[in-house]
């Protein structure tokens, strides 16, 4: 192979010609995504499917899915790196990873998504500390910084790389300030995450997203938080298991998967129940006091459908599938405990994002519907193959697992 | 509901919209978008995309004829005494903070996020969707007393404040307390232009403003003011029907006013 002395240590890869035909694969969607954005850029966003109704559409959802989906990143090197659950340390890497791309990629959907991305500086520059969104905008950068932190001595560990004696040095020092790299990196997601909810539960001018709270924090923040940190590991565990399916190598063991199975099974029940608190007190108090009644913030496209399937089949059936130790132990019901669970999670960002816009407040307005435009699913496709992109590139060159090689031996 | 402390008035320009006078002709509309430089759209019947900060909605009362009646509800921006735009905004780009109490809109600090157009229930703010081109000629049309704004900004109706600061300047020139005008010396393009004098304008705080006795009125009511949000623009209609689409009810709830 050309590129062998390249490969981690004692493990097989395909061939080179084999992986460069996957690269290739996934970098025709990279491009037709470039090209999107290209679109995008030249004649503005009047080429999506947003409008004076629906601020916010795909992008926004795709965002705060990937940010949710990424969480596994803070909570594991939270859980790792602070509370000291060795059993971490055979998936830790593609954790972060995982949150590195879905961060990154997050970001690139956001340079498309203001209209004057020129400005997107101003961010910093004239920061309203009022603003959930300030909150998001520091959090998400500083929090990429810590992840980039966190990938770099895993980069520098790749076989040629390690041999400079000088990266040698430079990733064990990183090693041993990963702690505190780890305890940032949770501070930071903690509060972007609970920001990004507390972006719906301040806008008192919309019934369908408005939440009560403690202090500034709406309900929302909280439940971002408990939502992300209740997925964000299953979703990690999903993507090792796609990568056993895809690579046929074993690579993470299964007494890992389950215990990341048990951390979001019990951390879904946490937020189930806390969830369901809320939607309650939303549906009996906080509705009827701005004049409406559960029914009425829903209607035939945006039922309540969604609210049954979000908190019924994606909600109280995976966190069964994870809590019980006898579904649990079977790989089939794992991951489909894991997956119900991302999907709730999406579904959850998708009603914040979508029915909060296309729900009426006006009494004699109407009910829009929202249908993305090729350029938003073009870039979003994008983005997703870029992930893959860098989690291929991760697995084929860098030690990422590391019981790959007992597992296989 | 305020998530920040909210700045005291001792002006409040406002306005005061009788829904039983407006016949929905869109002069305001008209006006609006003359005085404030709006480009010529695309499409400008495609209100999905399109700039109206003043907007006329048709409301109906849904009976049968011949019970059947119709009302036509102008909607600029309501210059919320407690806005949910301006705290949302991540870069400073909207302030309530100039005595008088408008709305500001400052669209070269905009970055195009769109997240104060989500936080207004009244769909006041808008989205420049497309690049502003004047055909030529039109240029002509433009007026300097107001600044065109670029695609990828929000922007919003700010009761012409251009004609704020021109009647203010004239109160000086006259040796006049520029904060104590009279009533009418300062109104909107879409008040000067009403046909049938359905929108009058004016400081809500002044009992010599007609504006001030207007709102007191038992058959005035705010849009959603139920929501917290504070608006400084009254609606007045004598019909039950029309006041009661002013806010959402549940159905044991009477309607506010007469």
């Amino acid at each position: 192979m050309i590129d062998k002395e390249w490969l981690p240590e004692g493990v097989e890869r395909c061939s080179f010609g084999k992986f460069m035909v996957w690269i290739g694969f996934l970098g025709v969607f990279v491009l037709l995504g470039v090209y999107a954005s290209y679109v995008v850029w030249s004649t503005g966003l009047i080429t999506t499917g947003l409008n004076n109704y629906f601020a916010f559409g795909l992008w926004i959802v795709f965002d705060l899915a990937v940010i949710a989906l990424g969480a596994g990143a803070f909570f594991s090197g939270f859980l790792f790196y602070i509370l000291r659950i060795d059993q971490l340390k055979n998936i830790i890497n593609l954790a972060v990873i995982v949150g590195f791309v879905c961060y990154s990629g997050a970001m690139i959907i956001l340079t498309l998504e203001v209209g004057q991305p020129l400005r997107a500086w101003f961010g910093y520059w004239h920061p309203n500390v009022h603003s959930m969104l300030t909150e998001v905008i520091f959090c998400i950068t500083c929090y990429l910084i810590v992840l980039i932190i966190e990938f770099i001595p895993l980069i520098l560990e790749n076989k040629k790389l390690n041999k400079i004696r000088f990266l040698h040095h430079l990733a064990h020092n990183f090693h041993v300030y990963m702690p505190l790299f780890a305890g940032v990196g949770t501070f930071l997601s903690f509060f972007h995450q609970g920001s990004l909810g507390g972006m719906y539960g301040v806008l008192f001018s919309q019934p369908f997203a408005y939440r009560e709270g403690f202090f500034i924090w709406p309900w929302t923040f909280f439940l971002f938080v408990a939502s992300a940190i209740a997925s964000g590991p299953g979703f990690t565990m999903l993507v090792a298991a796609m990568m056993e399916k895809i690579t046929g190598r074993k690579l993470v063991d299964f007494k890992t998967k389950e215990l990341l199975g048990k951390i979001a099974g019990s951390l879904l029940c946490f937020y189930l129940f806390f969830k369901f608190l809320d939607t309650w007190y939303w549906a009996t108090e906080t509705l009827p006091r701005m004049g409406l009644t559960f029914s009425q913030v829903y209607n035939e496209v945006y039922g309540t459908w969604l609210l049954w399937f979000e908190l019924g089949l994606c909600g109280v059936l995976p966190a069964i599938l994870l809590i019980v130790p006898k579904f649990r132990k079977q790989p089939s019901l794992l991951y489909l405990g894991a997956v119900l669970a991302c999907i709730g999670v999406v579904i959850n960002r998708f009603v914040f994002t979508v029915q909060t816009l296309a729900h009426p407040v006006m009494p004699f307005d109407t009910w829009q519907v929202y249908v993305p435009a090729w350029t938003e699913v073009m870039t979003c496709i994008e983005v997703t193959a870029y992930c893959i992109l860098i989690i291929s590139l991760s697995y084929r060159y860098l030690p990422v697992f590391p019981q790959e090689r007992k597992l296989n031996g | 509901m305020a998530i920040y402390k909210l700045k005291e008035f001792k002006i409040k320009w406002g306005m005061v919209i009788d829904l039983d006078k407006c016949t929905g002709c869109g002069a305001c509309m008209i006006s609006c978008q003359a005085e404030n430089n709006m480009a010529p759209m695309p499409d400008a019947t495609d209100k999905m995309y399109s700039l109206t900060w003043m907007l006329v909605y048709r409301l109906s009362n849904g009976k049968p004829f011949p019970e059947h009646d119709v009302a036509y509800l102008p909607r600029p921006c309501m210059q919320c005494g407690n806005p949910n735009c301006v705290p949302v905004c991540p870069v400073i780009a909207t302030t309530k903070d100039e005595e008088g109490g408008i709305v500001s809109q400052i669209s070269p600090r905009c970055i195009g996020c769109r997240y104060c157009q989500a936080a207004c229930a009244y769909h006041s703010r808008y989205f420049n969707w497309h690049d502003p081109v004047w055909p030529k000629g039109m240029e002509k049309t433009l007026t300097p007393f107001t600044s065109t704004r670029p695609r990828g900004v929000v922007e919003k109706c700010h009761y012409c404040h251009h004609r704020f600061k021109a009647a203010k300047e004239k109160a000086r020139y006259d040796g006049r307390d520029p904060m104590k005008l009279d009533d009418g010396e300062y109104v909107t393009a879409c008040t000067e232009n009403c046909p049938t004098g359905a929108i009058k304008f004016g400081d809500l705080m002044n009992p010599d403003h007609e504006v001030y006795h207007l709102s007191k009125s038992p058959n005035a009511f705010r849009l959603l003011e139920r929501l917290g949000l504070d608006p400084q623009l009254y609606y007045v209609s004598e019909r039950e029907w029309v006041r009661r689409q002013g806010d959402n009810y549940l159905e044991h709830e009477p309607t506010k006013g007469v």
